[in-house]
């Protein structure tokens, strides 16, 4: 299995780390891994702003990027949302297999490569921030508004983890405030949004708080930060990537 | 009226923390009891589907049970008038007053009145209007706009109502006792309810096949207005309009827990004919819905049945308070019905959401909120409604973002400016740095560690 690995443009620049914990989860689990070297960013920054008609040219080069790959993964719902919701260009048939063969890591692990077990172990508390675009765009667990069955993917993984003690904020589903150019746009309501977010997680005396977003972390993070906390932000997949002690 | 653009409100709402954790305390607790009423209804998915299929025919319908509607209410004995703007509205309703010679008037919620600014319009013109909403008295002693279309005074605390109880009704001053303030209303009310001469009410749901109404109110103020007054007025926009009396089992299923958690509204008042000696009018306001009716992105916003669920789990409503709206309808479904009305004074609203999507999911009809939010932004920014700088700063990010070479150039000019002069980012100038730290700045991108550790 041929997977495109998709690295959004500010997880190339501020946190390769992830991008690294990604690339290696899926070659641990047998996918054969290539990293397009000219890709940049969904577009999605311009597109959320109202400037969609911008993005064309982002569009253009991610068509051209992922040629000849059976799936594209990535380590961020909210970007991966965009590129399903909004990829167009003139290569109609290539947009159209990448939108629907394009994959959230956390989806991609559970749902393609049904993954039952996982060798990795993180012995701490770690608190679950749900990002509202992996959530309720792409539906990796179920919403607190919808009566429907609820389930999980991303806890379906964590619940694999050794070690790993997992809590929810009182309010599992509630937008951490980033909001693509939201955060600095509204950044009052976006800041109150995260602080209320961590308040929420320090409640449960977390160490950690995990995600599929590097986005909302980077948001909650530049907050604890600021605040002079301890808790860390940490990506979904440097958990499942973490070697057993 | 607005006075300051949303971000700018929400930042002067915010600045009193504990009230704001109030407001967003008090506001999800309303949500929660949603939750907890709708999860006892295992065919509620099945209920937001039909309430949604019902209001799509009724729209694509709509001229058809507009007819049908006013030969079967005017066969019942009401007058029909219909209103194609705010101004219309109006003077329909001044001209009805005047003929019966009214001087006094109650009236119950009505936001559609509100949208027609008609309180001030007949104050102007020597005529008493009397909110009987108990909220809505509230803020109209306060000459406040409602801030929330269920809940108008949600934005005040019991120690606000009793100053201005005590400043218009005599209460006694610093006595908060809800139960105390609550009676010192009721017998306020009581006496304009005996007074009026004529009763205005809004509508929930016109039904087509029977040319009736139907009311809902938890405080009984619509019936004791239309029960006392001689002339009753109701006012409804074009969409309230549902073809038949069942589908009514499904709208009051949904717009009661939708809107406070509770099975049904206290008082759910079906009106069909004016009683003996009576005189009933309806008014059909269009008001710019046709208009929203025939932008094909925009159309089913009109499938509203003005619960607020929207508002109530809106993040940033309920952080910063339905004035910041600066509109009738603020919250969620406000933002995606106002820009119809005045795109460029409503061009900040589809931007104050983080399009977290939990509107959708909460909107009885189904209402593709956050999908028109991201749509109005598209609109607006063709129409030449977004900040010059704002413009520029995406034509820059979408020139660098396209050229793979110089998206890489400018991440490592960024990332060392950012390492060797954190002095530029670290200022006031930088909206994100106010409250929080900048990520830390790698010396290696992945794509430098990928081409040194993996490409062979």
């Amino acid at each position: 299995m041929r997977v495109g690995l998709f690295v959004p443009c500010y997880i190339d620049q501020f946190y390769p780390q992830v991008a690294v914990a990604t690339l290696q989860i899926l070659e641990k689990l047998g996918c054969e891994v290539v990293f397009p070297l000219n890709q940049t960013c969904c577009g999605q920054p311009m597109a959320n702003s109202g400037f969609a008609s911008l993005s064309k040219g982002c569009d253009a080069n991610f068509v051209k990027n992922f040629t000849d790959v059976d799936y594209i993964v990535s380590s961020s719902g909210s970007c991966v949302l965009h590129i399903k919701e909004h990829l167009h260009d003139k290569n109609k048939q290539q947009a159209s297999f990448i939108r629907s063969h394009i994959y959230e890591l956390t989806e991609f692990l559970t749902d393609i490569l049904k993954v039952k077990n996982i060798e990795a172990s993180f012995p701490h508390k770690v608190g679950l921030h749900i990002s509202c675009h992996g959530q309720r765009g792409l539906h990796v667990s179920s919403m607190t508004e919808l009566v429907a069955p609820s389930f999980s993917k991303p806890e379906q993984l964590l619940s694999m983890v050794k070690g790993l003690q997992l809590t929810l904020p009182v309010r599992p589903d509630e937008c951490c405030g980033f909001g693509g150019t939201f955060c600095v746009f509204e950044e009052a309501v976006s800041v109150k949004m995260g602080k209320d977010r961590i308040t929420e997680h320090n409640a449960n005396e977390v160490e950690y708080i995990t995600g599929i977003d590097t986005s909302c972390l980077m948001h909650l993070e530049g907050i604890l930060k600021r605040q002079g906390s301890n808790v860390k932000t940490i990506h979904i997949a440097e958990i499942l990537n973490s070697q057993l002690a | 009226m607005k006075t300051q653009d949303h971000a700018k409100a929400a930042e002067a709402f915010i600045k009193d923390e504990p009230r704001t954790d109030w407001h967003d305390e008090t506001l999800w607790f309303i949500r929660t009891k949603r939750d907890k009423s709708v999860h006892g209804i295992p065919e509620w998915e099945q209920l937001r589907q039909w309430a949604s299929d019902i209001k799509d025919h009724t729209l694509s319908n709509l001229s058809n049970y507009l007819i049908e509607f006013e030969k079967n209410a005017t066969a019942n004995g009401i007058t029909v008038h219909w209103a194609q703007d705010a101004k219309e509205h109006n003077d329909i309703i001044l001209e009805i007053a005047r003929g019966h010679n009214v001087k006094r008037m109650v009236k119950s919620k009505s936001m559609l009145t509100e949208e027609c600014h008609l309180n001030p319009f007949l104050m102007e013109h020597g005529i008493e209007v009397v909110d009987t909403d108990l909220g809505e008295r509230i803020v109209q002693l306060r000459h406040e706009p409602p801030s929330h279309i269920v809940l108008p005074a949600i934005h005040l605390k019991k120690q606000d109502v009793s100053e201005t109880f005590h400043e218009f009704l005599h209460t006694e001053k610093g006595n908060n006792d809800p139960q105390y303030l609550a009676e010192a209303a009721r017998q306020h009310l009581r006496n304009k309810f005996i007074e009026s001469q004529l009763s205005l009410t809004g509508v929930n749901f016109a039904v087509a096949e029977t040319g009736g109404f139907v009311v809902c109110t938890n405080e009984g103020n619509a019936d004791m207005g239309a029960h006392a007054a001689a002339v009753h007025i109701a006012c409804m926009g074009i969409e309230k309009i549902i073809p038949k009396a069942e589908h009514l089992s499904i709208f009051l299923r949904l717009l009661a827990r939708s809107a406070t958690g509770q099975p049904i509204t206290t008082y759910s008042s079906h009106f069909h004919k004016p009683r003996p000696g009576q005189q009933m009018h309806l008014v059909i306001v269009d008001n710019g819905r046709t208009k929203q009716l025939g932008r094909a992105d925009f159309k089913n916003s009109l499938k509203c049945i003005r619960c607020a669920a929207c508002f109530n789990t809106c993040p940033v409503y309920r952080r910063s308070g339905g004035h910041s709206y600066h509109s009738t309808v603020a919250g969620p479904i406000g933002a995606i019905l106002n820009p119809n009305l005045n795109m460029k004074e409503n061009a900040d609203l589809p931007f104050a959401s983080t399009l977290c999507g939990s509107c959708s999911n909460v909107c009885p009809v189904k209402i593709d909120i956050h999908d028109q939010l991201w749509k109005w932004r598209q609109e607006i920014s063709a129409e030449g409604h977004v900040a010059t700088v704002k413009k520029a700063g995406m034509k820059g990010m979408a020139f660098i973002l396209s050229r793979p070479g110089l998206y890489r150039f400018s991440g490592k000019m960024g990332r060392w400016i950012m390492r060797k002069m954190p002095f530029l980012f670290r200022n006031k100038l930088n909206p994100w740095y106010k409250q929080r730290e900048m990520p830390k700045a790698p010396a290696k991108s992945f794509r430098d560690w990928y081409i040194k550790n993996k490409k062979s």
